[in-house]
């Protein structure tokens, strides 16, 4: 809650405006990240993000490699969700090539990809708890991204950058005991899911620094093209998966929690709500899952043909966009724009921030949850 | 089967409505695989926009993205539009030659194609006429040269196709 | 006094600082063992057996750091910052009693020494902050002073509420040993539990932990006063907090859980300083035990948590402690009957400020569940 108090200022006595660095190697910045703030005593005047420290050209690179290779770019933009960023991509090229994808690898995908959403939101509570002041979080939040990610060893070969997924459908099939790996593994994630609510959410402290910090209200927030968990707590709905719906999601029964507010508070309850409803899918669609090929019909060689396609998924941090030009019959693509969701988000950050105190500075940044992968690309 | 390759995000009512709506502007409206697009002059490009956004049938409230392409006689300024009430999406693409790299600035009608502006310039060298602040935001302050574009050169990776 | 005087109290001296110095490693390892354990990991257990060497290893590498000191702070005030804040720490535990009469110096004003010294802390973080000609370390020392000043009200008011006390008892009641033996019937913290958790609070203030731990922010202020200093001179910062901690917990069991004395202390004068390191332990546990799962408060809410809500209440047992003591003497009331007034008094306010305590988290729980329902 904010307090309100008021400042005495002696006509005669001179203030002035302290310029501070929250420079690209900071603990709360969340990747190499540069904030210039001006503060007035403790309130932030003017806050300049700078933004390009992790600029590796990924958009040029594109136009030097092959269909197949890009989607090993795409794991490393978003570095935390990375089978929701290579899915994407895929379904960009599948759209241009018009390939039909069978049952089977759509629900695995959508296991993977609500999988990585919840390793997401479990980092995302983690780091957040952490820049509040408390440590069990980040215990608590990292273990259980820890067990998703032996899962996803397990299926992919690799923690992180997975490579799994294919034009088509995925690279190779599951591994044998996967289903009753992922049906321990979601009775683990609700437990997980419980101390981890139960430390923060109605803790008096966390309340007090979270709630009514950094509110927008949403015709600023969609101004700013911000998606995701920050738009939804803003009180818009507008969830790709149930506005735009794509893969088998049209199928699946799940709901979108919305915030009232807009502030750090309901952001924070977003996401976790979110890992809610992300179990529920999850537990939806290993019974679903059927049997059958993982691959579509599709060349060997990918060669789109002409035009240009727009494909936007929903990451968790928002609305991943993908803009493929391709010139027709060649085998790289003549123009691969990203449209990141935490490019947009970081817009906002200005006018959540003049007025803050600089101890809340950290709190907004950290509630907005971006990633700087996907930020500078 | 899922549902989303073959989606459509336009319809022939939405087409006429909003042709009807651009009036006399000189544009042509018609599909653009899948969503409907809309190719306009670059002096036009803001009014456009403002009608686009402010109009309630169509209220294009959410600027997905601006890009631009390099087709090395002139370059495609790309601008994505989608609406949150009518799901629907709307492409403008305005043509910029490349002797004359300036188009205005469409920040004076959503303040989210701030830092898409700035990067077109960082990347590719297009001026956007009216935008308060075109320091470098990706790259650093003195980095010679537009990478974005064709005359950047990369190398290309070679490709074995096995057997 | 003689030589042999000088050296007897220069080796005690010499003998009681190498203890602090190695209770205050035990500490660290213990909290870090504690934590992890509150954490539901393991903790230290590499080095050495159970990891006991860890902080060892660590005050090792720290000192085989490079001593780095940036250009243009004040060169004398940079070097000399560690030992302000260093030494009237130590110089508390002059007075400090393990045991009956094993105490170095048995000063009749031992109270009003050791709310001096705990003033002093302030100064040295300042000029800690101020020396190093960094933003971010003024911003730290400047937090550290409004919090430190803040909370040494609560602190002392509390602390001369158990001297108030202490006068039933003994002609010189700010004398340290006097108030253990005027514990000897029941311990003051059955007497005046309000004046502990005050004499808690601005403790673990003073201290600068979590909950307020501002001063040393990591994320927002990284390091704070400190954030200049290198190598040893940031583990001498790192060795005065946690002295400081061990220090208020010593203080606590002095002045509140009774010292030196227990069961059997009067015939086995060996159990005393056990019993008084028991205590302590205890009271470090509990500071422990807080910092586990709580986030840290923003610097407006901790001042307004302390002059709005901490110190009328330090004020309000102040007075109350005053007025049953007064008025029982005035009276001639026994001893016991004070007791029992002042315990039940104290009893009757603690039930008070929880309802109100509770009341006013409801308040603010409701912004949860308004909001989000009952889930």
């Amino acid at each position: 809650m904010e307090t309100k108090a008021t400042v005495i200022r002696d006509e005669n006595s001179e203030t002035a405006e302290l310029r501070i660095n929250m420079g690209p190697q900071h603990p709360a910045t969340h990747g190499v990240f540069r904030m210039v703030l001006t503060l007035d005593g403790e309130r932030v005047v003017t806050v300049e993000p700078h933004i390009g420290y992790l600029h590796r050209g990924s958009e040029k690179l594109t136009e030097g490699e092959n269909f197949q290779q890009i989607t090993t770019l795409f794991d490393r933009l978003d570095y935390i969700s990375n089978f929701n960023n290579e899915w994407v991509y895929v379904r960009a090229v599948e759209r241009a090539m018009e390939v039909e994808i069978p049952e089977r690898a759509e629900f695995i995908r959508i296991i993977l990809g609500e999988l990585n959403r919840i390793a997401s939101h479990f980092l995302f509570y983690g780091t957040y708890g952490l820049d509040i002041g408390a440590m069990n979080p980040v215990m608590i939040g990292f273990r259980e991204r820890e067990r998703i990610q032996a899962l996803f060893e397990g299926v992919s070969g690799a923690r992180m950058m997975h490579n799994y997924f294919r034009v088509g459908g995925v690279k190779e099939d599951l591994p044998e005991g996967f289903v009753p790996a992922v049906y321990a593994l979601l009775e683990h994630l609700k437990k997980g899911y419980e101390d981890a609510r139960d430390i923060l959410t109605e803790s008096e402290i966390f309340i007090e620094r979270t709630a009514g910090i950094g509110a927008l209200d949403p015709e600023k927030t969609l101004d700013y093209g911000v998606t995701g968990p920050v738009l939804r707590a803003a009180g818009v709905d507008y969830d790709i998966r149930k506005a735009d719906p794509y893969s088998m999601y049209s199928d699946i029964d799940f709901s979108v929690p919305l915030g009232s507010h807009g502030d750090c508070y309901d952001r924070y309850m977003v996401r976790m709500l979110e890992i809610e409803q992300s179990i529920k899918i999850i537990e939806q669609c290993v019974k679903k899952l059927p049997d059958g090929p993982i691959q579509g019909k599709v060349s060997r060689i990918l060669r789109p043909p002409e035009g240009d396609f727009f494909v936007h998924g929903e990451n968790p941090r928002g609305d991943l966009g993908v803009y493929l030009v391709s010139s027709g019959g060649t085998v790289r693509p003549y123009r691969l724009k990203i449209r990141g969701p935490s490019f947009s988000n970081l817009m906002a950050l200005k006018s959540m921030m003049e007025g803050a105190y600089l101890a809340d500075s950290t709190v907004i940044l950290g509630s907005l949850d971006i990633v700087l992968g996907e930020v500078d690309r | 089967m899922s549902t989303d390759n073959f989606n459509q995000y336009t319809t022939e009512e939405f087409e006429a409505a909003t042709r009807a709506v651009l009036g006399n502007i000189k544009v042509t409206v018609e599909p653009n695989f899948g969503e409907l697009g809309v190719v306009c002059d670059r002096s036009d490009i803001v009014s456009i926009c403002k009608i686009l956004k402010q109009d309630t049938d169509i209220s294009m409230e959410y600027l997905r993205s601006i890009s631009v392409v390099d087709w090395v006689e002139h370059m495609e300024v790309v601008y994505h539009l989608s609406s949150i009430r009518h799901m629907n999406r709307i492409v403008i693409k305005v043509v910029v030659p490349i002797e004359d790299l300036k188009i205005d600035s469409v920040i004076t009608v959503w303040s989210g194609a701030d830092w898409h502006e700035r990067e077109g310039h960082d990347l590719f060298g297009v001026e956007f006429v009216g935008h308060p602040d075109m320091s470098p935001l990706i790259l650093y302050e003195g980095f010679e040269g537009f990478p974005g574009r064709k005359s950047f050169e990369i190398p290309v990776q070679e490709t074995f196709y096995g057997d | 006094m003689s030589i042999t005087d000088y050296i007897l109290i220069f080796s005690i001296v010499f003998v009681m600082f190498n203890g602090i110095l190695v209770s205050v490693l035990a500490v660290i390892y213990g909290e870090r063992k504690v934590l992890a354990r509150l954490q539901q990991r393991i903790g230290p257990s590499r080095t050495g057996p159970w990891g006991i060497l860890q902080t060892l290893a660590d005050a090792v590498k720290l000192v085989l750091k490079e001593d780095i000191r940036p250009q243009n702070s004040d060169r004398i005030i940079f070097y000399l910052a560690p030992l302000i804040i260093f030494t009237p720490i130590f110089m508390l535990w002059v007075v400090l009693p393990f045991g009956s009469g094993l105490v170095l110096g048995d000063i009749d004003l031992g109270l009003f020494y050791v709310s001096a010294l705990l003033g002093l802390s302030v100064v040295g973080m300042v000029a800690a902050g101020w020396s190093s000609n960094s933003k971010y370390a003024m911003l730290g020392s400047a937090r550290s002073a409004a919090q430190l000043i803040s909370y040494e009200l609560p602190l002392i008011l509390s602390i001369l509420s158990v001297g108030l006390f202490a006068q039933l008892f003994t002609d010189n009641p700010f004398n340290l040993s006097n108030i253990v033996h005027a514990q000897s019937g029941l311990p003051f913290i059955f007497v005046m539990p309000l004046a502990f958790i005050l004499f808690l609070i601005g403790g673990l203030a003073e201290t600068a932990r979590i909950p307020f731990d501002i001063p040393h922010a990591d994320e927002e202020i990284v390091g704070g006063a400190f954030v200049e200093y290198s190598g040893i001179r940031w583990g001498a910062f790192q060795l005065s907090e946690y002295t400081g901690l061990i220090t208020m917990a010593f203080l606590a069991s002095i002045l509140f859980l009774g010292g030196w004395s227990g069961p059997f202390s009067d015939k086995f004068v060996w159990l005393q300083p056990f019993y008084i390191s028991m205590k302590t332990g205890f009271i470090i546990l509990l500071a422990f035990w807080i910092r586990a799962p709580l986030p840290r408060l923003r610097i407006d809410q901790l001042m307004a948590f302390a002059w709005k809500v901490i110190i009328p209440i330090s004020f309000a047992n102040f007075i109350l402690v005053s007025l049953v003591v007064f008025m029982g003497d005035r009276i001639n009331l026994p001893i016991y009957q004070i007791q029992l007034i002042l315990g039940c008094l104290n009893l009757v306010s603690m039930i008070a400020l929880g309802y109100l305590i509770t009341a006013r988290r409801k308040k603010r729980l409701a912004v949860y569940r308004e909001r989000w329902g009952e889930k």
